[in-house]
């Protein structure tokens, strides 16, 4: 079952390979040894804590938006899955709306209408081109100009537009003017939305470039030959191109997508309350265990980013098997 | 100097075990970023904290943090970026606030230049860290003193400059008496500070249900605050004073009685100097005896050659040594008065009467003051 021993070294690289390999493995090795000496060593000297130990005790403070239930008592550990799921979550929503977005631009970058044309083209480069966290602060002060609550838009019957959020009928009960502000209902908040909306443009104005690229990629005689059997241009696209596109377009998709994921850590610019926001800054600034935290945290976004490649991949490889029956 | 023992907290949680390798690795990843400037930028920052101040020829007591400051010609002082009354920089780019001039009486003893300062600019969240790495060599940031932080962080409180307490800002409007009649508002609140901690308190104990809005900076909380995104905006009472003196009808606003908690504004130096922590505690120990002593930076100049109070004497360094105990010069507090003057002035001239922010004394009047108030200083003995 393994191979011959020289074999095995054959397949290594040969005998001065492995010893360049081994000494180079043994020098990082030493390094990650001497760096965490160093970490400890200064740690101590400060009279700083280290260890996990600070998970387990309550967090003392509110957070706005919580998919799981959570009190001020709650553990540090919560913050972190509380923190975790709306990453989760806006990252979800971002990379389904993103999607959507950037394909819808990249087909009209393509497409014979001149107006749609040089409206995605102007969508494009605008957004490509300016750093994100500046739209993340438009879209926060563009939502803080919505009308406080006094004086709320209705888009609809029981739809209410402020500035601390969208207001909608759900579960049987509809928002009303009430107290403070509005009661009952729903509310998308002001935070998700400005994080999402800064997301989706932005990562939008990405995935429009690659669907382009992807259509782009695919042979003009594909195309003729579709028109040449009678499809019409729904179909020609649909049935045609953009199944052989979507092959070209995938890998440069999922890294937009890890961007997506990645990008969501600046929430905190809005007051969204995702896992750095949350646990990084709240729990680090109560706790004072900054190494362990922020390794915590790159773990989880190392984590979904793995996963999200892999799935992506997966998706790949089935395409790719598909295209060779 | 405390060390930490970190393997019991290791062997307790759970989550040790359950993080592979990988963990490690980032960790020491992390670590490594954190670690590498500090020893090329030469500086001596890192000594600081690993060097135990020495007990040499008699009371000179050498501190690494002074050493390190007399050789870089100017002092370190981290601030808030943002907080008019206490720090901020004004419309011409120059520093000013309560804050600010107690940096500037710091390098007025110990480098007898109130000019011999670099502000640093540091977030709520930053500041912390930029004192452990070494970036300042005292923190002044309105940062309350607690037990966690005391005990916990690695650092020393020197002295408590400002006694404040937190409380509820309100449009006038609203009618509000009290901040119980929050149940239910939405209230903007800063992350990364006290303030977060308290005000879930505050509600809970009460058993009122709010909605807190969290923002990172203070200006979005104002923004937002202006814009009616939230009902009331909750932070320190001269925080919200400042707040209020930069909106646009400030009449408008009113603070809320509630004082839901003590706020010791303290200056923060790391654990581990205490000859530094001296320093940095008695030049405010100078700014408060100077008041309760009538020196003022009019009047120092001439008091120093004519008055006969020994105690102010002492202070001054016209009589006795008490300088160089500190590793100072021995005009050391003279050179605070003079050029940045006592704690009376100070307050008033960045938040008193004739700021923009009218606070009163209250608690920061001196003990034997009309109305009393906490200032108390030792003698200088």
């Amino acid at each position: 079952m393994a191979p011959s021993r020289g074999g095995l070294v054959r397949r290594l690289g040969g005998w001065r390979a492995i010893v360049w390999q081994a000494g180079l493995l043994l020098a990082l090795a030493v390094l990650a040894l001497w760096l965490a000496g160093n970490a400890r060593a200064n740690l101590q000297a400060l009279g700083s804590r280290t260890g996990f130990g600070f998970l387990g005790e309550p967090a003392g403070f509110d957070i706005p938006q919580t998919l799981v239930a959570y009190s001020p008592q709650s553990t540090h550990a919560r913050v972190f899955l509380v923190g975790a799921l709306n990453t989760l979550l806006v990252a979800g929503l971002g990379v389904v709306f993103a999607t959507a977005l950037g394909l819808l631009a990249g087909l009209l970058r393509l497409s014979r209408n001149f107006l749609g044309r040089s409206l995605a083209t102007v969508y494009v480069e605008a957004v490509r081109n300016t750093p994100l966290p500046i739209q993340l602060l438009i879209w926060f002060n563009l939502l803080l100009l919505a009308p406080p609550p006094a004086r709320a838009l209705q888009l609809l019957p029981g739809v209410h537009l402020t500035n601390r959020g969208l207001f909608f009928p759900w579960a049987g009960t509809a928002p009303r003017l009430e107290g403070f502000g509005f009661t009952g209902g729903a509310a998308l908040s002001p935070a998700l939305t400005a994080l999402l909306a800064a997301l989706v443009v932005y990562t939008g104005a990405f995935i429009a470039e690659v669907v382009r690229g992807g259509i782009q990629a695919v042979s003009p005689g594909q195309s003729e030959a579709a028109r040449a059997l009678g499809l019409r241009e729904a179909g020609r696209l649909r049935l045609v191109v953009l199944p052989q596109a979507l092959r070209v377009m995938i890998p440069p998709l999922a890294s937009q997508y890890l961007n997506l994921t990645k990008n969501s850590s600046l929430a905190i610019v809005v007051g969204y309350p995702d896992l750095v926001s949350v646990f990084g800054n709240t729990s680090l600034t109560r706790t004072g265990q900054a190494i362990e935290s922020i390794a915590l945290i790159m773990l989880f976004y190392l984590a979904v980013s793995l996963l999200i490649s892999l799935a992506l991949n997966g998706w790949n490889a089935r395409l790719a098997r598909g295209d060779r029956r | 100097m405390s060390l930490a023992p970190d393997s019991p907290a290791d062997r307790r949680s759970p989550l040790r075990r359950a993080v592979p390798l990988a963990a490690v690795l980032l960790a020491v990843a992390v670590a490594g970023c954190g670690d590498d400037p500090a020893p090329a930028t030469a500086t001596p920052q890192q000594p600081a904290a690993q060097q135990q101040p020495r007990t040499s020829q008699g009371a000179v007591r050498e501190s690494a943090t002074l050493r390190a400051v007399r050789s870089r010609g100017r002092l370190n002082c981290g601030v808030n970026h943002s907080l008019p009354g206490f720090a901020y920089p004004d419309n011409r780019g120059v520093w000013r606030g309560f804050e600010v001039d107690y940096c500037r009486a710091i390098a007025a003893a110990v480098l007898g230049d109130r000019e011999a300062v670099q502000f640093v600019p540091v977030s709520p969240t930053e500041r912390f860290p930029a004192l452990q790495a070494g970036e300042v060599d005292v923190l002044i940031r309105n940062t309350s003193h607690t037990f966690s932080r005391d005990a916990d962080l690695g650092f020393d409180f020197a002295a408590i400059y400002y006694f404040d307490g937190q409380g509820f800002m309100v449009p006038r409007s609203l009618n509000l008496r009290s901040a119980a009649e929050l149940a239910g508002a939405r209230i903007c609140v800063i992350t990364g500070s006290t303030t977060e901690l308290n005000v879930a308190d505050f509600f809970r104990s009460r058993g009122l249900a709010y909605e807190p809005v969290v923002v990172d900076r203070v200006e979005q909380a104002r923004a937002s605050y202006a814009r009616q995104a939230c009902d009331a905006i909750t932070d320190d009472i001269s925080g919200l004073a400042s707040t209020r003196s930069v909106l646009d009808n400030p009449q408008a606003h009113v603070l809320l009685p509630d004082v839901i908690s003590k706020e010791p504004m303290a200056s923060v130096v790391r654990q581990g100097d205490d000859a530094w922590e001296d320093i940095v505690r008695w030049t405010f120990y100078a700014m408060v005896l100077g008041e309760e002593l009538g020196a003022t930076s009019d009047n120092v100049e001439q008091l120093r050659g004519s008055s006969r109070d020994p105690e102010l004497r002492r202070l001054l360094g016209a009589d006795g040594q008490y300088g160089r105990m500190l590793g100072l010069s021995d005009d050391w507090a003279f050179q605070v008065l003079r050029q940045v003057g006592n704690y009376g002035e100070v307050f008033e001239t960045n938040l008193g009467a004739r700021s923009p922010l009218r606070l009163q004394r209250g608690l920061n009047a001196l003990w034997r003051a009309e109305q009393p108030g906490l200032l108390y200083a030792p003698p200088i003995r």
